[in-house]
């Protein structure tokens, strides 16, 4: 059901801009591989708390702190597909 | 442009600030501040958006909470419980005739039953307390410490905790943990980007302001308290 997964894609570009306060069409020009973790220099340690809260109440899902690693952050394409993971299988 | 007062409210032994613009006027505000760090990313949007009534004819008070800003208060003694009793003791000692809140303000603003009530963007304690609680596992990471959530909670129970910077004792931890946001009849909720819109600077990792968001909460709660109490 891609339309549901470019929902949950749209929710994470929704974070960046909202949480980091990333300019919108910086976040629109993002790609699996656009760098996120030591590129943004707005994505520290304090933002990803936040980050991480918001994407749970905003995607209705739960996140397990063992899940979050360096790795998570480490692409735009790595948050998204932890996201979709997260939200099940018809994400 | 109209002046900035500094009044104060009794509670608990303390006298407790509140910055307020036209406190003269028929329509008073009391603008009850997101908790926590959340309460200074939004202050500079509140007191411009104070300022924006004050020139629509409508005063405010934005309420300094016991232990926040500069309260003399210890914050490890605070609760969501005392932060409510204090709304009430500041909203009948100013007189005021509405009440407007924020984000985790509207766990503590449901006192005054008898004033009309406005709401911004609440959220649950839980949020706010994860946030906190993964903001301190992100520290101590960083100083090579491992710790839990469970074992922070723990912790909790036993003596105040340092979570974000804020000191919290266990009522502030056990309450934020299972506080939601209660309605009554008297109140509006209104959401950002849908009733109001704005950034939502409060989850802003970086201090940022908003100038058309202030207008927008001014205008909407100069509208929203003319229609009704005062």
């Amino acid at each position: 059901m891609p339309f549901i997964a470019d929902e949950t894609e749209n929710t994470i570009r929704e974070l960046l801009i909202d949480v980091l306060g990333v300019a919108p069409a910086t976040v629109a020009a993002m790609t699996d591989d656009t760098p996120l973790f030591g590129a943004l220099p707005e994505l520290d340690s304090m933002a990803v708390a936040g980050l991480l809260t918001e994407m749970e109440d905003r995607l209705d899902i739960m996140i397990d702190d063992d899940d979050v690693d360096g790795d998570l952050f480490e692409s735009f394409g790595s948050l998204v597909a932890f996201a979709k993971a997260k939200v099940g299988p018809q994400g | 442009m109209t002046a900035p007062e500094y009044l104060t409210y009794r509670f608990a032994g303390h006298d407790e600030f509140c910055l307020s613009f036209g406190s003269d006027r028929a329509r008073r505000i009391l603008i009850i501040p997101p908790l926590f760090d959340e309460m200074n990313r939004m202050r500079s949007v509140l007191v411009t958006s104070m300022r924006d009534l004050a020139g629509r004819g409508v005063g405010s008070v934005l309420i300094d909470l016991p232990g926040c800003n500069e309260s003399l208060a210890l914050l490890e003694k605070q609760g969501l419980n005392s932060w409510r009793e204090a709304v009430t003791a500041c909203a009948t000692q100013l007189a005021v005739t509405h009440i407007a809140s924020m984000r985790g303000a509207a766990l503590i603003d449901n006192s005054c039953a008898d004033l009309p009530h406005w709401r911004l963007a609440p959220v649950k304690g839980a949020s706010l307390l994860k946030t906190m609680i993964r903001t301190r596992i992100a520290g101590e990471k960083e100083a090579g410490n491992s710790t839990t959530e469970a074992q922070l909670l723990a912790q909790a129970e036993a003596a105040p905790i340092e979570l974000a910077g804020n000191m919290l004792g266990a009522n502030m931890v056990a309450q934020l943990a299972v506080a939601e946001p209660v309605t009554h009849a008297n109140f509006v909720e209104r959401k950002l980007g849908e009733d109001i819109v704005g950034s939502p600077l409060w989850l802003r990792a970086e201090p940022q302001d908003d100038a058309n968001f202030a207008a927008n909460i001014a205008a909407d709660l100069d509208h929203w308290s003319a229609s009704c109490g005062g």
